[in-house]
């Protein structure tokens, strides 16, 4: 590892929040701690509506937590801190549809930067992700996966070094999953950005990951951390095929189940091979076509 | 291209206009048989108009400049105030969630106020004239651009602001990139509302309390028996309004056809 990439990048420490909604109140992170290395990809993987996104949002300053601190390169995060990548899982509502490929991507350059550096930076994104040919055309007349690829080209014309993903492929055919899985391989190599990458897609979180955080059904505390031994350079069917990662997606099912039934019944249960498309995936409780709705919403 | 079928998509304008080329025939022949003064028939207004408007040196008359200029004028006067307010203040109520809980019954109010209610208050505070009118067309309205305004920029979707919040776009850059565009169909919705609204405003204000427009002129004539008179100022009111509104359309088609595509 590079000397000057080591050193820790999140810190999560002992954080809570809650959702109050009139005289109910929601706890949805309790007390919850939790560590990434500059350069390390995490996946947090954790049954739907367990607190992933939450935990992403007060990564991302868009929320402070009720209790506890969010440390990024050790500064407590107060609103959005610098050098931050953010791509959703609904890239129908994250992309702006009035405006262009480029200009999506241009969104995501600070203010201040001149013209010229902005045009350059845009250039360079869509030719990361592979869209430099569709700068001119708009969100709308791409393709799911083309559209989520604009999203990342707009985090990358930032550089940031933490990228931040909340189920970025959840929304997109098995197929364009792959394809994406394997492009953001690339780009967090050439951009060196730590990623943390929220998922509750067991097979995903491993492909991806140099670690994957696994956690309970809400209120989300760390179940297990488990490391992933895979070189970095992965492939879509060698690697999914080896023992290293067979082994660990029993492991994480397994953590991921005992997770659910210890949370008891009223958490849902662990819908088995609910993406039938990518074969013997154990998935859990989804929350059915959410995104695969709204990308047919136009606006 | 599609196979075109029957030819129905380049005939129908024609058939349309044609329809209403019939009617206006039909009108003239049924006006010359029952020879009724209240009545003219069309080409009898037209030539009417022509002669009043239309036969000046520079094409329109000094009538016509005394007429149509100035009520075409507070129109659009009326109301563009009408939405550079509205426009402005809906933004504000939109993205204030305060701002709107507190003014949401005012604004309900003053929203159903049927706005000619006004024209006698609008008398006494700036005397019958182009003031009075202004104020009765933007009070009139105002309502519908600024309540689909501020539901428009109340509507934005939560994880487009959040992308603005995480890539730190702010303030006006916020508003021109996110905002606007956002609410632009509802903007675009309530402004044609209003400028219907306008001119029916424009005419009753000039009806009731004026010295020059169209509506004032439709009063006189009736006033003083001239039917084709009266006839040719209802026919021009009809085209100044089809005219402003198609002008709207255009405007509207091109603006937000970008945002469509």
């Amino acid at each position: 590892m590079r000397g000057d990439l080591v050193g820790s990048m999140v810190e999560v420490d002992d954080v809570a929040v809650a959702f109050r909604d009139g005289r109910s109140t929601t706890t949805v992170l309790d007390g919850l701690s939790l560590h990434v290395e500059r350069d390390e990809v995490v996946c947090l993987l954790g049954p739907s509506g367990c607190g992933k996104s939450t935990l992403l949002r007060c990564l991302a300053g868009l929320r402070a937590p009720d209790r506890g601190e969010v440390r990024l390169r050790g500064e407590p995060v107060r609103g959005v801190p610098d050098g931050l990548g953010v791509v959703f899982q609904d890239y129908g509502r994250s992309l702006l549809p009035w405006s262009t490929v480029a200009r999506n991507v241009e969104f995501g350059l600070a203010a201040d930067l001149d013209r010229s550096t902005r045009r350059a930076r845009t250039e360079e994104a869509l030719e990361a992700v592979g869209l430099a040919d569709a700068a001119g055309r708009r969100p709308g007349q791409l393709s799911g996966g083309m559209q989520q690829r604009v999203a990342i080209a707009r985090a990358l014309a930032r550089r940031p070094d933490l990228l931040l993903m909340d189920e970025p492929f959840a929304s997109v055919d098995a197929l364009t999953r792959a394809d994406l899985e394997d492009l953001l391989v690339r780009v967090r190599r050439e951009y060196a950005m730590t990623v943390v990458l929220v998922t509750h897609d067991i097979d995903e979180s491993i492909y991806l990951a140099d670690r994957v955080v696994v956690l309970s059904p809400r209120p989300a505390a760390v179940v297990a951390d488990l490391a992933v031994g895979l070189p970095r350079e992965r492939d879509q069917i060698a690697t999914r095929e080896s023992e290293v990662f067979v082994h660990l997606r029993a492991q994480a099912a397994e953590l991921l189940r005992s997770g659910l039934s210890r949370s008891g019944a009223h958490h849902g249960h662990p819908g088995v091979g609910e993406r039938g498309e990518r074969g013997p995936v154990v998935g859990v409780g989804d929350d059915p076509g959410d995104g695969v709705q709204r990308e047919h919403l136009e606006r | 291209m599609e196979p075109r079928v029957g030819g129905g998509l380049v005939t129908r304008p024609l058939v349309r206009w044609g329809v209403f080329a019939l009617v206006v025939v039909v009108w003239e022949l049924v006006a010359r048989a029952a020879g009724s003064a209240f009545f003219p028939p069309p080409t009898a207004i037209a030539q009417v108009g022509w002669r009043t408007w239309f036969s000046g040196p520079a094409v329109l008359t000094e009538a016509a400049w005394a007429d149509v200029v100035p009520s075409v004028l507070r129109v659009v006067v009326g109301w563009g105030l009408s939405a550079v307010i509205g426009i402005a203040v809906g933004l504000l109520l939109g993205r204030s969630r305060r701002a709107g809980e507190y003014l949401a019954p005012l604004l309900a109010f003053a929203r159903a106020l049927p706005p000619p209610v006004l024209i006698p208050v609008f008398v006494i505070l700036f005397a019958a004239g182009t003031p009075m009118q202004l104020a009765v067309i933007v009070f009139g309205t105002v309502w519908p651009v600024l309540l689909n305004t501020a539901d428009g920029a109340r509507g934005v979707d939560p994880v487009t602001m959040d992308t603005a919040e995480v890539y730190r776009v702010t303030g006006f850059r916020r508003l021109r990139r996110v905002i606007l565009p956002a609410a632009a169909p509802r903007i675009v919705a309530g402004l044609r509302v209003s400028l219907s609204l306008a001119l029916i405003l424009m005419v009753v204000s000039e009806l009731m309390a004026s010295t020059s427009g169209l509506g004032h002129q439709l009063v006189v004539a009736q006033r003083g028996f001239d039917f084709p008179a009266m006839w040719a100022a209802i026919v021009l009111l009809g085209v100044v309004g089809y005219a402003l509104n198609a002008a709207l359309l255009g405007v509207e088609r091109r603006a937000l056809g970008r945002s469509t595509g």
